[in-house]
């Protein structure tokens, strides 16, 4: 069975991020970038799949600058077994990224198809669901646990107020949750492995998708600043504020 | 043209986030439709009727929509968009799930967690863990939004909608197997005037008893960082941060949370917020209204007594 993963560039979920000078957009420039921390799970899930001999194949692909070639290589030392990056400097939106992964699973054929369950910089949590909805299959989406069953896929999902267990027919899209696994790290015999794994560089329009636009950014701004608070000294000053000052218990 | 609402239930009963999604239609200013897929969804139907400013419930009533999964509630939605504008549910994890595929299938972007409405084509939502908000025009015909609903405020029960049957069936591309719902007697998180959270200073799943005492004294929810939830102090579904539940309580008490990026993102925009941590340099004091350094296990049960 072949698992095809979608991984995305972002700036590093540690870095605090800020907006740029003109309101634009958010000051990227000499940010330390990384593999979405989703997309990692996605990659471990894949990769594991492929340690169990459920898998016998690894994709994983990427749309982004040339730079998110990094995030693919990064990929493949965690064991993905080739790379696919299709190359643009624009930002587009998850329906855009989800059409071109569409045009990439019409070539490759996956069985099984992980994506994180959102990318920490949008935010947005639909390139999954999207993809799945135009390649016409089933979704299980923020997933916790996952187990192939024959043609089936038996998937443990996140929901507000506890857990859901589905089943799906393969092939499946499939957004991995935080809990879905620990992602391993990458060893440097493999980081070095990886360089010399096949990576495929397409254009949007090798894939022959068209795309058009379907928002645009007016400005990006920082968020309100909360009013400086105090410290106070006790438990009953923390009590007596409450109580009078703030009035909310 | 009007505003399509997605209703957010358990077909017994109708979520309070159903209401506040109303509130964002209501924003933007069309009539307003609330869409209920379920099954044996009578008690909250009537529920939805009562909502104030809306027009029709539309309920199509039929066991294959009892679990409300994306690949059908999805197709339903579509076949009814020609006659709205908008379309609404709240970014819940069945808004989340089903609202992009709907998009998709209607080949227009969606824009996720609104938490303002601009005019009827133009909202502000936050990116970056909520350290930026973007404001987004969209120019696509129809607009497919997931709402956030803690940035709305619920509108009142004194409506009188029509209920209009819809008579469509699609099978699910997936089948249902079990579900494990947290049993809790408090109110809902997302709904809590307060929450109390709890976060790896907590030390064990134990210590959360006193946390819980502390939210049923203030009548609040209780909540936890990702760090107690992966520690496996409490269940997932009460983390609070960018990939839990987003909060806006009245009051929000964080106890032994150090504050990172991710978890303020769900909770920062909290009227009031309460920190209590060993650690001065914690980062969570730099957005609390109220600070205290000190041991947890001696603050929160003088504060049990004190309140």
């Amino acid at each position: 069975m072949k698992v095809l993963v979608p991984v995305k560039r972002v700036v590093d979920a540690n870095v605090k991020v800020r907006v740029n000078a003109d309101n634009t957009d958010i000051d990227t420039a000499n940010l330390k970038m990384a593999i979405n921390p989703f997309c990692e799970i996605a990659v471990e899930e894949a990769v594991r799949l492929k340690e169990a001999g459920v898998a016998s194949e690894v994709v994983v692909v990427t749309v982004g600058p040339k730079a998110s070639q990094e995030q693919l290589r990064t990929a493949m030392a965690l064991g993905a077994d080739r790379g696919v990056h299709i190359e643009t400097e624009e930002t587009l939106v998850p329906l855009s990224i989800a059409k071109l992964l569409n045009a990439v699973q019409q070539k490759e054929q996956a069985q099984l198809i992980i994506l994180g369950k959102q990318t920490i910089d949008g935010d947005n949590n639909q390139t999954g669901q999207m993809l799945a909805a135009l390649a016409n299959l089933p979704q299980a989406t923020f997933a916790s646990e996952v187990k192939v069953e024959g043609d089936k896929l038996a998937v443990t999902r996140e929901i507000d107020g506890g857990l859901q267990s589905v089943a799906v027919t393969l092939p499946a899209v499939v957004t991995a949750d935080l809990r879905l696994n620990e992602p391993r790290y990458a060893k440097l015999p493999n980081i070095m492995k990886a360089k010399r794994k096949p990576l495929e560089t397409l254009s949007i329009d090798d894939l022959g998708v068209s795309l058009k636009q379907h928002q645009t950014v007016l400005k990006v701004t920082p968020p309100a600043e909360r009013q400086g608070g105090v410290m106070v000294a006790s438990v009953a000053e923390l009590a007596e504020k409450l109580k009078n000052e703030a009035k909310v218990i | 043209m009007a505003t399509l609402v997605l209703a957010e239930h358990d077909n017994a009963s109708l979520k309070l986030d159903t209401a506040k999604v109303v509130a964002c239609g209501h924003a933007i200013g069309a009539e307003v439709d609330i869409l209920i897929a379920g099954h044996e969804c009578a008690a909250a139907v009537e529920s939805a009727r009562q909502l104030a400013g809306v027009r029709n419930i539309l309920v199509a009533d039929s066991a294959q929509f009892a679990q409300g999964f994306a690949d059908n509630v999805s197709q339903l939605i579509v076949d009814l968009a020609s006659d709205y504008e908008h379309i609404l549910a709240a970014a819940s994890s069945q808004g989340k799930d089903t609202l992009p595929r709907v998009s998709a299938l209607l080949d227009v972007a969606q824009l996720s967690e609104v938490v303002e409405v601009i005019s009827t084509d133009t909202f502000v939502r936050p990116i970056y863990a909520g350290n930026a908000m973007a404001t987004v025009q969209s120019l696509d015909a129809k607009k497919v939004l997931t709402v956030r609903s803690s940035s709305f405020d619920a509108v009142a029960n004194d409506g009188a909608a029509n209920v209009v049957a819809i008579d469509k069936v699609y099978e699910s591309l997936t089948q249902f197997v079990s579900q494990s719902l947290t049993e809790s007697e408090r109110p809902e998180l997302g709904a809590a005037s307060v929450v109390v959270s709890g976060g790896r200073g907590m030390g064990s799943g134990e210590n959360f008893a006193m946390l819980e005492q502390l939210a049923d004294k203030l009548g609040g929810a209780l909540g936890a960082s990702r760090a107690a939830v992966d520690a496996g102090f409490v269940s997932n579904d009460l983390q609070v941060g960018q990939t839990g539940k987003i909060v806006a309580p009245d009051l929000y008490i964080a106890v032994g949370i150090s504050g990172a990026i991710q978890h303020l993102a769900g909770m920062k925009d909290s009227k009031v917020i309460v920190a209590i941590n060993k650690d001065p340099e914690a980062p969570i004091f730099q957005i609390a209204d109220y600070g205290l350094e000190a041991d947890l296990f001696e603050a929160v049960p003088q504060l049990l007594e004190l309140i």
